[in-house]
């Protein structure tokens, strides 16, 4: 092994894969990370253990990529524990950055969401009710454990210290790639930088010049409902597209899939809240002064929350539903 | 805390224009009126942004009031007509917190309507002392934290 090689780690919380996909989709330019970098841990590809980082000596890990949010207590030790053996801790992905698409169970709590997935879904045959125990004891004394599961989901810097954010569900190639690039070359913008441009993705979205003057919407629609236009600006469609409140850098992969943006690169530094931003800027463009027209729109917006918080429930001022009101 | 003992406490956002002018004349002609609205003078209504709605709620308000100027009176045409959008569609979206429309009100105030004022901040604390405290929760943190 090559001392000289900085030691690097990845890993994995509440998360689809998709992120560890991406890493495996630099192709071939991850022979290049691969050769300029030594992986001490990566659990969904190599085979160490736990035990392996708990043997590392602190600050011995270069830097840590850690995908997925937090929402077991194992998570949470595990990420504890690379924060203690890694100089850098990168946030990699949405839901690390922001909670992401797991964040969304913050409309929830732990008691909703066991009944629905282990007692009430059409598909659950659990005739015991049987659920699952943080400790059980068997026959012969033996003790098994299970971590605690969380009545909310985390960001990764709720919970630890990061260093920076590589935003996306996924990240894209570019990002990732310019991300390890400065590490290696030690030209890190200053520490808590999300690594990708600070302006909106209508600032890039070729669609821009097809935007009317003046946005003025009279019917909110979903993109099934209609044949979506390919070239024109999602929200003169009456489509909701996050554009306004994203950041931009993604590659607009959704836009070129004819897809309105769903806010995963979360918002700009100059936003705390990415849905109520959104909000505001969605509810300023609808066509009407009447009160029971405007009313009549909004009724056609069937899920606010869930739509404008898609990716970043957990960091949003609120994080959460109110627990009193989880029913 | 019983709710007879409760003192709600309300933000409410006045657009310098017509409300403040309104809650300033409820002042000057001595009119009493519940002390429980913090005032924030806004520019307009519209400059209202749903983050500090929401970022009061998060800091402890029980309610939060949007007041501005009567529809066809804004100073800048229509600021108070996008605070009414903003607040059909945040009310909604509120409640999806937990967070109940009765404790989020828009309410249209003139200059010349130091009553109207009066009687909007009387009503609105009678009502949140009946509903109680919002008892904001900060996300379960402590729960995490504890693990």
């Amino acid at each position: 092994m090559n001392v000289q090689k900085p030691k690097v780690a990845f890993y994995w919380c509440a998360s689809c894969g998709g992120c560890e996909e991406a890493v495996v989709d630099l192709a071939e330019d991850i022979l290049k990370v691969v050769e300029a970098v030594d992986i001490v841990f990566w659990p969904v590809a190599l085979d160490f253990k736990k035990k392996d980082v708990e043997a590392m000596e602190d600050s011995s890990i270069a830097v840590s990529f850690i995908n997925g949010a937090v929402r077991l207590s194992e998570q949470r030790e595990m990420v504890e524990l690379l924060r203690k053996k890694s100089r850098l801790v990168f946030a990699f992905g949405a839901c690390s950055h922001l909670g992401g698409i797991p964040g969304l169970a913050n409309f929830w709590n732990k008691e909703t969401i066991f009944n629905r997935a282990y007692h009430t879904t059409p598909s659950t045959d659990n005739p015991d009710g049987i659920v699952p125990q943080e400790e059980h004891t068997l026959d012969d004394g033996k003790i098994l454990t299970l971590p605690k599961f969380f009545d909310t989901v985390y960001a990764l810097d709720q919970v630890i210290d990061v260093d920076y954010y590589l935003p996306g569900c996924c990240p894209p190639k570019d990002l990732i790639v310019n991300a390890i690039m400065a590490i290696l070359e030690g030209k890190l913008p200053p520490k808590g930088a999300v690594l990708s441009p600070n302006k909106s993705l209508c600032d890039d979205c070729k669609r821009n010049e097809t935007k009317p003057e003046k946005l003025a919407i009279t019917e909110v629609k979903r993109p099934w409902e209609v044949m979506l236009d390919p070239e024109k600006c999602f929200l003169a469609q009456g489509i909701i597209c996050m554009g306004p409140a994203t950041r931009t850098g993604c590659g607009e992969r959704c836009i070129e899939a004819n897809m309105p943006c769903r806010g995963c690169f979360g918002p700009t530094d100059q936003v705390y809240d990415q849905g109520a931003k959104f909000l505001s800027a969605f509810a300023s463009i609808l066509d009407t002064n009447s009160e029971k027209e405007i009313e009549k729109i909004v009724d056609t917006i069937i899920d606010p929350a869930g739509y404008f918080y898609r990716f970043s429930l957990p960091y949003s001022i609120l994080r959460r539903r109110r627990m009193e009101a989880v029913k | 805390m019983s709710h007879e003992a409760f003192e709600p406490k309300i933000v409410g956002f006045l657009c310098t224009w017509c409300s403040y002018t309104g809650a300033d004349l409820a002042g000057t002609a001595r009119m009493t009126y519940a002390p429980n609205v913090r005032i924030i003078r806004v520019m307009c209504s519209g400059r209202v942004d749903p983050q500090f709605v929401i970022k009061a709620f998060h800091e402890g308000a029980d309610g939060v009031l949007i007041s501005g100027c009567h529809p066809g009176d804004c100073h800048y045409q229509e600021g108070n007509y996008k605070a009414l959008r903003r607040h059909r569609l945040l009310s909604k979206m509120l409640e999806q917190f937990g967070i109940e429309k009765e404790r989020f009100r828009l309410e249209w105030v003139s200059a010349a309507e130091g009553a109207k004022f009066q009687q909007v901040t009387n009503e609105f604390t009678e009502q949140l002392r009946k509903m109680g405290p919002l008892k904001w929760n900060d996300g379960g943190k402590d729960e995490c934290a504890e693990a």
